[in-house]
């Protein structure tokens, strides 16, 4: 790992401040994909911004028909706390299934929404539910928030603070996972709301994306045998040495018929 | 250079790091606690797991900085004063959770950690899942969730010592 210098400001104001100070610092949450990244010289940013002395960032608060949920909240906390397993179960346990336990007492929701990871869970809950992405300068939608893979809409230097998920109706998520790195092969995350029906897939493809074939369907008959004579085109989704595109494509519908169930 | 100031098991250190230098490298260069240990390096494997304020982490994958003024517990600070192991190491050692002993370290840790977090106890499903993290080349995992089981009877007060590992 290259050097860098190190800052742990108090307060957004302070970050966002040394965050455009300084066009090669980054901002640091849990760390848990930037100091891989990092060991691997994959990035040399000249300075880390370290959030985590950030009180404002972290918390659930229930706000109207939504869940605010801080970008510093770690996994752990999105998994057990009363209010998210109240309003948004799958939420809670999908945040219990990210990683492994040491992951979840480090990772946060806002690390892992701005990596955007294709194979990461949150991206598809956020896109699923509607989610609001909250910055220090302004509100960004779901839709135009995930741009590709690891790109999302935040600027050079622009802070997320928080993440605003409408409580739906139901929602569920599934997901398969790759024996060896346990990072998605594919995930449905299926939500029925204010929004509509929303379906969000993971995994497959090299950005989060939603299934409007699915949507259509669910919003006629919320069943998994709505969805499961859909066939998810095998065009543009991954192929690599875990899985081809067609596979992928084929598991897309079992974990849409899954998530529809657990719902 | 950065100043960081932890206490590891009970005592407090300031040390001078690096801005990069790894927690795990901190416990083992700076303080010489070598029972961590380093094995895949790129946060999978769960050698280095040590309690970061309460909660397993993995020390590979959190810089010494950001562990500033935390509570670090390794696997050196378990044992009573007078030698007398934790229920958990006693456990390892009774149902031969071991074999090369490299994974040990960070199983234990782990493994109190879940302890401590499940209150109500452990199905034996919950000991699996919650070895997620951790890799062990040698034993199977059978006599290590084992251990966890009976570790977490004493620990949690159904089993006045650590039962013998007769069956």
């Amino acid at each position: 790992m290259y050097d860098f210098a190190y800052h742990k400001p108090s307060s957004i104001a302070d970050a966002v401040k040394l965050l455009s100070e300084d066009p090669d610092a980054k901002p640091i949450s849990g760390g848990m994909t930037l100091l891989p990244a990092l060991k691997h010289r994959l990035n040399r940013p000249t300075a880390l911004i370290d959030l985590s002395a950030i009180a404002e960032l972290r918390g659930v608060k229930q706000e109207g028909g939504a869940l605010v949920i801080g970008a510093m909240t770690k996994h752990v906390e999105v998994a057990t706390n009363p209010l998210v397993l109240g309003a948004i179960p799958a939420l809670a346990k999908m945040a219990a299934s990210i990683g492994d336990t040491q992951v979840r007492n480090r990772g946060t929701l806002g690390g892992s929404l701005a990596n955007n990871d294709p194979a990461a869970d949150y991206p598809a809950a956020a896109l699923a539910l509607g989610a609001s992405f909250i910055t220090d300068r302004r509100s960004i939608p779901a839709d135009d928030f995930f741009q590709g893979m690891f790109t999302t809409a935040l600027e050079p230097g622009e802070l997320l603070i928080a993440v605003s998920f409408p409580i739906p109706e139901k929602a569920g998520y599934a997901k398969l996972r790759n024996p060896a790195s346990r990072y998605a092969m594919a995930g449905v995350f299926v939500a029925k709301g204010g929004q509509g029906v929303r379906v969000a897939v993971n995994g497959a493809g090299p950005c989060v994306f939603r299934q409007p074939e699915m949507e259509a369907a669910l919003a006629a008959n919320w069943s998994p045998e709505a969805v499961a004579g859909i066939h998810q085109s095998p065009d543009d989704l991954n192929s690599d040495i875990h899985g081809s595109a067609e596979y992928r494509a084929h598991l897309v519908t079992v974990m849409a018929k899954r998530a529809v169930a657990a719902a | 250079m950065p100043q960081v100031t932890l206490t590891v098991n009970g005592k407090s250190h300031s040390i001078e790091v690096e801005a990069r230098t790894l927690l795990v490298e901190a416990l083992r260069e700076t303080l010489r606690l070598t029972g961590t240990h380093v094995g895949c390096d790129t946060s999978q494997c769960g050698a280095c797991v040590v309690h970061l304020n309460g909660d397993s982490v993995k020390s590979c994958t959190i810089l010494a900085v950001q562990a500033d003024g935390g509570a670090v517990t390794t696997i050196e600070g378990l044992a009573a004063e007078d030698g007398t192991l934790h229920p958990m190491q006693e456990a390892f050692r009774e149902h031969h959770a071991l074999q090369c002993g490299f994974c040990t370290p960070g199983m234990v840790m782990s493994a109190i950690d879940l302890v401590n977090k499940h209150p109500q106890g452990l199905s034996e499903a919950e000991i699996r899942e919650g070895l997620e993290g951790n890799i062990c080349r040698c034993t199977g995992y059978h006599n290590i969730v084992k251990a966890i089981a009976a570790a977490a009877d004493v620990m949690q007060g159904r089993s006045p010592e650590v039962a013998h590992a007769a069956e």
